[in-house]
């Protein structure tokens, strides 16, 4: 393999390293400001029983895309902390996809496929796969 | 105990694991499984959730700083992310299917086989094995740096590294853990990467293998913001602070006591899981 390309993938591996590291502050600040609000409102409550055992069917249950943005839109707090971790959940998918494009623009469609089937591994894990 | 000071206390466990994991390079994740089922009484799914989460947030985070020194090698990790996905997929399956008492002694004997991996010292390895005609194919060779100037490494035995991550991805799927002992043991022994290409190309796919099973753990309610909130916040700050202190020699005498913990807690975890019940 060529210089050339080597250099390539170090741009390419930089840039990944820091869509990695927005993902994380974006979603550390989405989860900070949910706990701001969940710890102002909930403090006082009981805080380990309720996690003793695990609940299959929760007042508030937040599993999927539409429950956690129907909990930020009224603005639960609880579903604002889901929200973060969601979007932390969603980083490493970001950064497959730009894999995709960034073996693309090397025209090295080996591994533009080896990738979507890495990417279809999470899609499927994160929309398709029953409970 | 009130939310804010479960909050508190688990915000703190949370940084001291995850400061002690990056410390010692073994990882914090493992250790907030026992920590939050046998000293707060979670119950295990819900810990399982909270410990994979923050997984993906010390990954992630730690990956920036990883790839500043530029040892880290995309194609590799692209193509063995294949496995581990698969295996995080297959993992987290059989984790819902499994009674909680059992998770907790497979967690259990895990602990105990990681205190003995980070003991444990590899023989010095032969170089002189023929080149893997897959890895010729896949181009996944690669340069690294280091005093002496740019090396090239050649990746061996390509199958039985693809074969061993697919377990590593199982057992990261299973226990919610980023079982990166196992991926760099994967990669050091069976295919024999230099020891930095290894651990920071394991880091880099640490996320997306557990991404894979958070998907499963998050629509099975696995992922509670109560707990996750501390959780990832502490061992994500933990994290970074444990990456900039340079402690030196002292590191010898912290990976062995927290070998030490990790081979008590996996003990506690399976007298619990047998004896006690989750």
């Amino acid at each position: 393999m060529g210089a050339s390309q080597s250099s390539d993938d170090e741009r390419f591996e930089r840039f990944l390293a820091g869509l990695l590291r927005i993902g994380v502050v974006l979603s550390a600040t989405i989860v900070v400001a949910g706990g701001v609000i969940y710890l102002g409102r909930h403090h006082a409550e009981a805080g380990t029983e309720k996690y003793a055992q695990f609940v299959d069917e929760p007042e508030l249950p937040l599993r999927t895309l539409r429950e956690i943005f129907s909990a930020v839109g009224e603005v639960r707090s609880r579903g604002i902390i889901q929200l973060g971790l969601l979007v932390l959940i969603a980083t490493p998918v970001a950064r497959v996809i730009c894999s995709v494009v960034g073996f693309a623009r090397q025209r090295d469609f080996t591994y533009v496929a080896l990738t979507l089937t890495v990417l279809a591994v999470l899609l499927y894990s994160l929309f398709l796969e029953g409970p | 105990m009130t939310v804010l000071e479960f909050t508190a206390l688990v915000l703190v466990g949370s940084m001291v694991a995850g400061f002690l994991g990056a410390l010692t390079g073994l990882g914090g994740g493992v250790v907030i499984v026992p920590l939050l089922t046998i000293f707060f009484g979670v119950d295990l799914r819900y810990a399982v959730g909270a410990s994979l989460v923050s997984v993906i947030a010390t990954s992630s985070g730690a990956a920036a700083a990883y790839l500043r020194e530029g040892y880290s090698n995309i194609r590799i990790g692209m193509f063995l992310e294949i496995a581990t996905t698969f295996g995080a997929l297959a993992g987290a399956l059989l984790a819902g299917a499994l009674p909680a008492d059992a998770l907790a002694v497979v967690f259990g004997l895990m602990l105990i086989a990681s205190a003995y991996l980070s003991r444990h010292r590899h023989p010095k390895l032969p170089a002189d094995l023929p080149p893997d005609p897959i890895a010729v194919r896949l181009r996944l060779d690669g340069v690294y740096v280091d005093q002496e100037g740019e090396r090239v490494y050649h990746v061996r035995r390509v199958p039985l590294g693809f074969a061993l991550m697919f377990v590593a991805g199982g057992i990261s799927g299973l226990l919610g853990i980023g079982s990166g002992a196992f991926k760099v043991l994967a990669m050091d022994q069976a295919m024999r990467l230099p020891f930095k290409v290894s651990t920071t190309t394991s880091n880099f796919m640490i996320g997306v293998t557990a991404a894979a099973s958070a998907g499963v753990y998050l629509r099975r309610g696995w992922i509670e913001p109560g707990i996750a909130l501390p959780v990832m916040l502490g061992v994500l700050l933990g994290s970074i602070l444990g990456a900039r202190v340079l402690v030196g020699a002292r590191v010898l005498l912290l990976r062995l006591l927290f070998a030490l913990v990790l081979l008590v807690l996996g003990a506690q975890m399976i007298y619990h899981g047998l004896w006690r019940h989750f």
